[in-house]
């Protein structure tokens, strides 16, 4: 409860500090501390220390999964913060609403991690929804930004409203009549054609939220025409976040039939990791690029719902926190580029030495090498399914698809390391790069020792 | 603690190396790699002593382990490993690298990696190492190598990649089939009982396929004679000399033991490839104009016979590899040392554009002479001991109803490579001097040193390998018996 009511308190006072405060500088300070508070009520909630005790009829369920997944979006905030937060601020006139609404996308998120009652899944993933449309549209004197605004909006909205007929399928099924997910799959009910379809209409509208394929069509579009700023948060936390609901409904209520919904999700996977990593080959813009590696890399997370063991919930916790940092450290280099195209790269390891270092460290781990958290990330989904004994075709497939997205992110390395560019000037402080540095450094951390995250999944405290 | 100090040193004096000056680093690389020498020969003179094992728990949820030990068929290519830096870093010692730190740094960088392939006792820290190996060598051969190295490397690194991916599905297959979960080379040997002879059938080829990658064999071997030509003689030396005895390596201590029936059951088949390679290497290295590109084809057919024997699963065959892994090693090491000379003063490497360099550099041509003839496996060189091995274990052989077949072929090759290295010293180095060669001057006193050491290397160990049998003898026991050959 405490990073809930932390957040959107927080996100109250930021939308004040707008009026008070004239200097971006100081609303990113602000913003800074606010995440920083917020960081810290997670994980003295995750120890046991829970200073508002309101009684949610158990429509919320705090376990130690959701929690450290607040805390890893807490965190990968903090960091997006410390890295954009000048520039997400430069967005437009209204600093302050920017860090409002960031506030109140991570209040939807923890909710969404702590569901326990499909109507609270339903306000999470919309407190999540709602401030992104708005943040998209944010550069307002943009058409794409627009555009791709009302294109997010309305897709958006329609896909809501696939989840909720899902819900109210499920609800009708239920031999109980209830929204509770422990009563969901009880009983005669479990498997009737009514839950099927509930189910796979709600898994449809995840599916979307998360921009699995065939669900995928806004993300290329919403992502390449939103500030680069707006992006980075959408394609790591947002994306994240709504994994985690989709991890948690199907793990806690439906995780005892999964022998009939599975095969939707591996014909999802299936699209999810071809579509994504065919397409981002032939992409011109690095931006869009990492539009469409977002969904490959979805692919992968999508491992952990046929795995549905303790290596899968170790691999999701892990996977989101390499994933979200990885893309973090990239877009922050994306923000400050003037050429968002492959050749707009070109020879930037001789100028910027520490950036071409570290983008190559976060392109490495987006793909899989190890040394860096995405190989270890990537190894736990592919134990976890393995570990079932099924789907083996579909873990070659995944492991195929691994080696085609190796083409497009060293092409980036590639552009920066090997050849010739012309002279650019960006904007660099010493923080920036160290913060990046310091990232890098996170990053290979989680590689050689991932345990040191996942680990937490077992630590009880009274 | 040996194990930790081989790939320890060079890891951290990589790491140094992109902090330091160009020329100091040079000087540092040359120290670094001298000290890893004298830690490996020093481990290697050790017989079972603890310090030749290093073991603690690295990530314990996954049973997995950092866990080295300077063993087995390792020693022998730690050795080469060892031994072939300080040469690299010698013969190449003139040449002006751009940004030289940043090429010494990542020298001893792919050092530790293949180090740590070598002698890692852990499959989950050999797959770490296999990879970490590549991405060095991958930077290394894209930023310093020839006009195509972008596309070539590239190609390289995918394939590799590719292979690598399948064996990570193969050992974590593996890896759920062990007693108690655990990555332990060990208990990967007792794996295969709980394995069926159907499923260690399909398995086979998840995990040859990155070994055969990297050897190569065909028909994965494209890659290899681009990425040859492309990549600067240093490190087409780490990449000839050295990687591809991961490939080998990787089915002697990785494949072979582990899954004993898949390997009886394809062995055949991977035999047949091998013959296919040997045969079609050979005949495109006849016709290839391009030094570099010859000696890459030559190398395709050496490292063909090599697996050939390890299928053939003798004792006297895979005795054979193993020295033969050594010798290849020194030999290739040699043959791109000659290349390169020629390339930096003639500025070119097309065999038809040279003539005449006996009378202009006669040192050269002895030194060439010999390790040609040591790659022709003439006896009294140390490749003939290797070959010769290889061939009675393929000739002996009780797995195969093709063994007559197979040796046969097999020899056909080393026929077809004394043509085309024969043909090559004739035209290099004898007949009249043309314009390119006309100003040839010999070798200077540092490359002489370099050349006769390796050419000391071949006659000493083709007219004694006892040692070379007394490192390898305790492994091929070892492997003969996961096999089932011996009680």
């Amino acid at each position: 409860m405490n990073s809930i009511i932390t957040s959107a308190v927080l996100g109250v006072i930021m939308m004040f500090s707008g009026i008070i405060l004239k200097k971006n500088a100081s609303i990113v300070y602000v913003a800074i501390a606010g995440i920083g508070i917020l960081l810290i009520m997670g994980m003295l909630e995750m120890s046991g220390y829970h200073f508002f005790p309101v009684d949610t009829r158990g429509m919320l369920y705090f376990d130690v999964f959701g929690l450290l997944f607040n805390c890893i979006a807490f965190a990968c905030t903090l960091v997006y913060f410390l890295l954009n937060g000048r520039d997400l601020a430069a967005i437009g006139n209204y600093p302050g609403d920017y860090f409002a609404l960031i506030f109140f996308v991570l209040c939807g998120v923890s909710i969404a991690s702590s569901f326990n009652n499909l109507l609270m899944l339903f306000i999470g993933i919309e407190i999540i929804s709602i401030p992104l449309y708005i943040l998209t549209g944010s550069d307002k004197r943009n058409l794409k930004s627009n555009e791709a605004s009302l294109k997010y909006f309305l897709m958006g909205a329609f896909s809501t409203g696939i989840m909720l007929l899902g819900i109210a399928f499920l609800y009708g099924a239920s031999d109980k009549g209830s929204f509770f997910l422990d009563d969901l799959a009880l009983g005669k009910s479990a498997g009737s054609p009514m839950m099927m379809t509930g189910l796979i209409l709600i898994m449809t509208s995840l599916a979307f939220k998360v921009s699995a394929a065939p669900f995928h069509f806004w993300t290329p579009d919403v992502y390449d025409g939103a500030p680069t700023v707006v992006t980075s948060f959408m394609a790591t936390i947002v994306k994240a976040g709504a994994f985690i609901a989709f991890i948690r409904l199907f793990n806690d209520a439906f995780g005892e039939m999964k022998i009939q919904w599975q095969i939707f999700i591996a014909i999802i996977t299936v699209f999810t990791l071809f579509i994504g990593n065919i397409t981002a080959v032939f992409q011109q813009s690095v931006k869009r690029m990492l539009a469409y590696s977002s969904i490959a890399q979805v692919g992968f997370m999508l491992f952990s719902l046929l795995g549905l063991n303790n290596l899968a919930k170790e691999g999701i916790i892990l996977y989101s926190a390499v994933y979200s940092l990885s893309t973090i450290g990239l877009f922050a280099i994306l923000v400050r580029m003037k050429d968002l195209s492959f050749q707009g790269f070109n020879g930037l390891a001789r100028q910027y030495p520490v950036v071409a270092f570290t983008a190559t460290i976060f392109l490495l781990s987006l793909a899989g090498i190890p040394l860096t958290g995405g190989f270890m990330a990537k190894y736990y989904m592919i134990a976890s399914v393995m570990q079932t004994g099924q789907y083996l075709w579909l873990v070659i497939f995944a492991l195929l698809c691994a080696a085609v997205s190796v083409f497009y992110y060293f092409r980036v390395i590639q552009a920066m390391y090997f050849k010739e560019g012309a002279e650019q000037q960006l904007e660099l402080s010493a923080g920036f790069n160290g913060m990046l540095i310091l990232l890098a450094l996170i990053i290979i951390l989680l590689g050689i020792f991932p345990q040191v995250l996942i680990n937490r999944l077992y630590i009880i405290y009274n | 603690m040996i194990p930790v100090l081989l790939i320890g040193i060079p890891l951290l004096a990589g790491l140094i190396g992109f902090a330091l000056k160009d020329a100091a680093a040079k000087s540092w690389a040359l120290f670094a790699s001298l000290l890893v020498l004298g830690v490996s020969l020093a481990g290697i003179s050790m017989t079972d002593s603890p310090q030749l094992h290093f073991s603690i728990p690295w990530m314990g949820s996954l049973g997995s382990r950092f866990a080295v030990g300077l063993d087995g068929t390792g020693q022998i290519l730690c050795l080469l490993t060892a031994l072939a830096f300080p040469i690299i870093f010698i013969s190449t010692w003139k040449e002006p690298y751009k940004n030289a730190h940043n090429f010494f740094g990542l020298m001893l960088l792919s050092q530790a990696g293949l180090m740590g392939v070598f002698l890692a006792t852990d499959a989950l820290l050999f797959y770490f190492f296999w990879e970490l190996a590549l991405i060095p060598v991958y930077f290394l051969a894209s930023q310093w190598g020839g006009e195509k190295r972008i596309a070539a490397t590239f190609k390289f690194f995918i394939y590799t990649f590719l292979g690598s991916l399948m064996m990570l599905i193969g050992i974590i297959f593996i890896y759920f089939h062990t007693k108690n979960h655990s990555f332990a080379l060990t208990a990967f040997y007792d794996a295969h009982l709980q394995i069926t002879n159907e499923t260690q059938s399909w398995l086979f080829w998840f995990i040859f396929i990155a070994f055969a990658v990297k050897m190569p064999i065909f028909p994965f071997h494209t890659w290899q004679p681009d990425t040859y030509e492309q990549s600067p003689t240093a490190v087409t030396m780490v990449l000839s000399g050295l990687m591809v005895k991961m490939g080998v390596f990787g089915v002697l201590r990785w494949l072979a033991p582990v899954l004993p029936m898949g390997t009886y059951m394809w062995g055949d088949t991977v035999s047949t490839l091998c013959i296919i390679g040997m045969i079609y290497a050979s005949l495109i290295a006849m016709r290839q104009d391009d030094l570099k590109r010859m000696v890459a084809y030559s190398s395709i057919a050496h490292i063909g016979l090599m697996c050939l024997a390890i299928f053939a699963i003798t004792e006297t065959g895979i005795q054979g590899v193993m020295i033969q892994m050594f010798n290849h090693g020194i030999n290739i090491i040699g043959l791109w040392i000659v290349v390169f000379l020629i390339e930096k003063q003639f500025k070119t490497r097309k065999i038809s554009e040279l003539g005449g360099l006996a009378g202009k550099a006669p040192v050269l041509t002895i030194m060439l002479v010999i390790i040609t003839l040591a790659n022709i496996a003439l006896p009294l060189t140390n490749a003939f001991i290797g070959e010769f091995l290889m061939f009675s274990g393929i000739y002996s052989s009780r797995v195969t109803a093709y063994n007559i077949v197979f040796v046969v072929t097999a020899a056909t090759t080393i026929i077809l490579s004394a043509v085309y290295m024969l043909n090559m010293v004739q035209r290099v180095f004898y007949g009249p001097t043309n314009t390119v060669t006309d100003k040839g001057v010999d070798i200077s006193p540092g490359e002489k040193g370099v050349l006769g050491f390796i050419v000391v290397l071949i006659l000493v160990f083709g007219v004694y390998p006892e040692p070379l049998f007394r490192l390898t003898q305790e492994a091929v026991d070892l492997l003969m018996k996961k096999m089932y050959f011996k009680p």
